[in-house]
């Protein structure tokens, strides 16, 4: 089901939304393919329209236009909800269920159920399915939550920021057992997140939006091998910005610091390093459009 | 018990991709004897869940290690050990090693301290390495060469 051939997890096609009619768009022109079996990091500031694309691929919400369609069908279909799961921030569950009322839950409301997927999930978290969903820990409650969204085997889950309230040895257990399922199945995942550091050895493709666009749609390795970090002499900026395309720079002195996306060899006195894919997103991140807009044009008007 | 033999550690901050540093460790275990011919590596649900890296990592350095001739996938059955790592290169006699104290001893005798010797070898080994890499880096990513191939278009 990884295979060349099959459907991509996500295809969006001039995708647009405006929470208002005559508001801004929230997302607007997004055009982008994640392949199936991947591991995407979903990434962006505050109000870059993370959460709206996950609600729209979830089916909670609908494009203006455009469209975006999951598993090559469009989400909230009866044949995408049986194909995808959905974990937004909110995290819907009854605080006087207990975990095995619950579970009972999740089994009724869906047509194929794994029950031994399920109860793994909330066993290795050491919850016992006796207790009230309300006397819970947050991390314990967000192991409930995804333990109904993975037994519904979903091909595709969706994840919006779904450790955010969770202390450093919950979150890596989590993403832990999310891995575990993902190597066992070949499940797709989407997953939104701040936390940098986590997505470096996690995720193998980026989907990183910009002010409601998208700015990246690409693999993860890729993304490393064609970055790098440059430092040296600052006069070299001109000749620099002339073949590549530079991501973020800053100037201190004589001294310039760039982050480029090579085209080609590098030529000049720099020392150059292998970004980690967290100085890369940071640089798509932090605001400095002018710069790279100007580069653009020029090796567009150089093609 | 199996499985057990050989447990990967994976350093995030160190900016290593984690399938190089699986199988960095894999030939350590190799060369040092801990992992021997016929034992079977962890699954890749076993890595990720014990480390919480991606899959595709676990598998994409299982791949690299068939392709290197160490390991050998058995369908339904797991990953084995096909190849130790004997090095005749790392011996005490040999030419290499012989070489190497040489060169050691007129870097010291050049003044450089225990520091700039291990960073000069490491420059070394990263300038080769990277020499090596970069013919090997075009068809190994196709998909995210894309730009780069318009831009030089």
């Amino acid at each position: 089901m990884t295979g060349p051939d099959a459907p991509a997890a996500l295809r969006a096609t001039g995708l647009g939304f405006r929470y208002r009619k005559r508001g801004g768009w929230a997302l607007r022109d997004c055009e982008f393919t994640v392949p199936s079996g991947r591991i995407t990091a979903l990434v962006g500031r505050n109000g870059a329209g993370k959460s709206t694309l996950l609600h729209l691929a979830g089916g909670l919400l609908r494009a203006d236009s455009g469209e975006i369609r999951v598993l090559d069908a469009a989400p909230g279909t009866p044949e995408a909800r049986a194909r995808v799961a959905v974990l937004t921030q909110d995290k819907p569950l009854y605080p006087r269920f207990t975990v095995a009322d619950t579970l009972r839950m999740g089994e009724k409301l869906n047509s194929s159920w794994d029950r031994a997927a399920a109860e793994r999930t909330v066993r290795e978290g050491g919850i016992p399915l006796t207790a009230r969903v309300g006397e819970l820990s947050p991390g314990q409650r967000t192991r409930v939550a995804l333990a109904l969204a993975l037994g519904k085997r979903p091909e595709l889950l969706l994840l919006d920021e779904p450790m955010a309230d969770l202390d450093p040895v919950a979150r890596g257990e989590i993403m832990a057992a999310l891995m575990a399922e993902a190597a066992d199945r070949g499940m797709s995942i989407l997953l939104s997140s701040h936390v940098l550091p986590e997505l470096e050895q996690t995720c193998d493709w980026v989907l990183l939006l910009r002010n409601g666009r998208i700015e990246l749609s690409e693999d993860a390795y890729a993304l490393r091998e064609s970055h790098a970090m440059l430092t040296g002499h600052a006069d070299q900026a001109d000749t620099l910005a002339a073949r590549h395309t530079v991501v973020h720079r800053r100037t201190g002195g004589r001294q310039l610091t760039a982050l480029v996306r090579q085209h080609g060899p590098l030529h000049g006195d720099w020392h150059v390093e292998r970004p980690k894919l967290e100085d890369i997103l940071i640089g798509y991140l932090q605001d400095d459009d002018m710069v790279r807009s100007v580069a653009a044009e020029r090796t567009e008007a150089a093609a | 018990m199996e499985g057990d033999v050989v447990e990967y550690r994976i350093d995030r901050g160190s900016g290593v991709p984690a399938y190089v540093q699986i199988v960095e460790q894999t030939e350590r275990a190799l060369r040092m004897g801990t992992l021997k011919v016929g034992d079977k590596l962890p699954t890749a649900r076993e890595v990720v869940a014990a480390t919480a890296i991606n899959p595709n990592t676990v598998l994409r350095a299982y791949r690299d290690m068939e392709q290197a001739g160490l390991v050998e996938l058995r369908r339904g059955l797991g990953t084995f050990v096909t190849r130790s790592l004997a090095r005749p290169g790392a011996e005490d006699d040999s030419p290499l090693r012989t070489e190497l104290t040489d060169w050691t001893a007129r870097a010291r005798a050049a003044g450089l301290e225990r520091a700039d010797i291990l960073a000069l070898v490491t420059a070394a080994l990263d300038a080769y390495d990277n020499e090596q890499g970069e013919h090997h880096e075009q068809h190994e990513h196709p998909s995210g060469d894309r730009e780069r191939k318009e831009e030089d278009a």
